[in-house]
């Protein structure tokens, strides 16, 4: 990723914060000039929640380029507490923990190192909540 | 010694990994047999963690207990021998990512392992002065310990973070006073090109360490007139288990008031983190009206002693993040091969 693009959604990337439609509440993850489901213009900066349950999940064991280090990694459909569903990966898990609905909570991890030279890209990850029950 | 009266601890957090590798797993590579090494254990950072992620973690946890907008954070500063970046500071991910940015100021320090007592020191200075409302002193490393080295039974990952300000009715903890003593003792370095630290192996030991926390701590005592027995409970930096035990021996120290800040078995040396996650346990169960002594070391070479006083604020805030214990007991077990993978040691080009 280019250097201006990660710098602009670094709210989401690090902390879920974007912005919600004060007339439907769908969530943006960038400020958008309309909203995506009610065309209103107005918005009002809001944070996701950061923990929900893990709905299913993949193992991505031939990774693309920049991601060869995590390999193997998951990547989990999550159900956050207020509903909103998001796509993320999955760390510090053992194999056997990523059963249907898990708690899962947001961490804050490295997601791309670009070479030795470039910056370190980081944002959200999930991993199984240390306060499961 | 310097009295540090009218700044408290708000908020406190303490990070540890979840994977551990054991020194008896480390002795099987070397032809080593640890089967009754004194730190049985040490906390290694997943592949995607650093200190920046670690620093984030612990000051979640800080800033949850703080109960405070995290715009009212005007100042960042970390401690770390293993920052991810030579040149671009880890305390404005930090505020980034806790919410608190635009902050003030905001650099990382380096002192070896007490870099991170030392942003508690100069935040301390900058709330008594009235420069900021809230300050955040974080100790963060993914410690460094040369394969086959001694240092690899022990370097250890961890981060311990602290939100400083006014002293209210509503706080943790007040530091009552704080005493430095700092020398130029060559004991443990690294030069700017190197990957893992040098150390003067026993000369760490009496010249370094131990002149360095005792000449901190016994100025801490001597100076204010605190009696020992005023004092329920000790934590010394602890690079391994040997040291804070000699030094609590030295000081006529009981060893019940030694055990709570004692960690080091359970997860390694922590470097910048390891006296302040020390701290961290025993927040976690200290009661008001007791007092901690708090001496790091850092090589180099120096030490930063604090009297702590637990204040009622501690029975509201305690619970509202997981408790150190909690991140010990939660823990994958890993292999010397998954090892060397985290650590980066393998060539991937």
């Amino acid at each position: 990723m280019r250097i201006p693009g990660y710098w602009r959604n670094t709210q989401f990337f690090y902390r879920l914060a974007g912005w919600k439609c004060v007339h439907c509440g769908a969530f943006h993850h960038y400020k958008p000039v309309v909203c995506k489901r009610c065309g209103s213009r107005e918005f009002a900066q809001a944070e996701l929640p950061s923990s929900g349950k893990l709905i299913t999940y993949t193992i991505v064991r031939s990774p693309p380029r920049g991601f060869e280090l995590f390999a193997p990694y998951a990547i989990g459909l999550i159900e956050l507490e207020d509903g909103t569903r998001i796509l993320s990966q999955l760390t510090d898990f053992k194999e056997n923990e990523l059963k249907d609905e898990i708690k899962v909570e947001a961490v804050f991890r490295r997601v791309r190192i670009n070479g030795d030279q470039g910056i370190i890209e980081y944002g959200y990850k999930f991993r199984p909540a240390l306060r499961r029950s | 010694m310097v009295k540090l009266g009218g700044v408290a601890v708000h908020g406190y957090g303490g990070y540890i990994p979840r994977y551990r590798i054991k020194a008896e797993e480390i002795g099987r590579v070397w032809g080593q047999d640890k089967s009754g090494s004194p730190v049985v254990e040490k906390a290694v950072a997943g592949i995607d963690e650093d200190a920046a992620t670690m620093a984030v973690e612990a000051a979640r946890m800080a800033l949850r207990r703080a109960m405070i907008d995290p715009k009212k954070i005007s100042a960042i500063y970390v401690g770390s021998e293993s920052k991810p970046y030579a040149v671009k500071p880890t305390g404005t991910i930090v505020a980034e990512a806790i919410g608190a940015s635009p902050t003030k100021l905001a650099a990382d320090l380096e002192f070896a392992c007490k870099a991170g007592s030392e942003a508690i020191a100069i935040i301390a200075g900058l709330i008594r002065s009235g420069q900021i409302e809230y300050g955040l002193a974080i100790g963060a490393d993914t410690a460094q310990g040369r394969p086959g080295d001694a240092l690899e039974y022990t370097a250890a990952s961890g981060a311990a973070a602290f939100i400083l300000g006014r002293l209210d009715d509503r706080a943790i903890a007040e530091i009552e006073a704080w005493s430095a003593y700092a020398t130029d003792t060559p004991d443990f370095w690294r030069r700017p090109s190197d990957k893992y630290p040098m150390h003067a192996a026993r000369f760490t030991g009496e010249p370094a360490y131990f002149r360095h926390i005792l000449g901190a701590v016994q100025s801490l005592l001597e100076d204010d007139g605190y009696a020992l027995n005023e004092i329920d409970y000790f934590v010394f930096h602890q690079p391994n288990v040997k040291f804070p035990l000699v030094v609590a021996k030295y000081l006529k120290v009981d060893q019940e008031k030694l055990s709570p800040g004692l960690i080091a078995n359970l997860v390694g040396n922590t470097y910048s983190a390891c006296s302040l996650l020390g701290l961290v346990n025993v927040l976690d169960q200290a009661q008001p009206g007791q007092r901690i002594l708090l001496a790091s070391y850092g090589s180099g070479a120096g030490s930063d002693a604090f009297l702590i006083r637990i204040l009622d604020g501690i029975f509201e805030r305690r619970d509202l993040a997981p408790r150190l214990a909690e991140l010990i007991e939660d823990k994958i077990y890993i292999d010397y091969s998954m090892y060397l993978k985290f650590r980066e040691e393998i060539i991937m080009r």
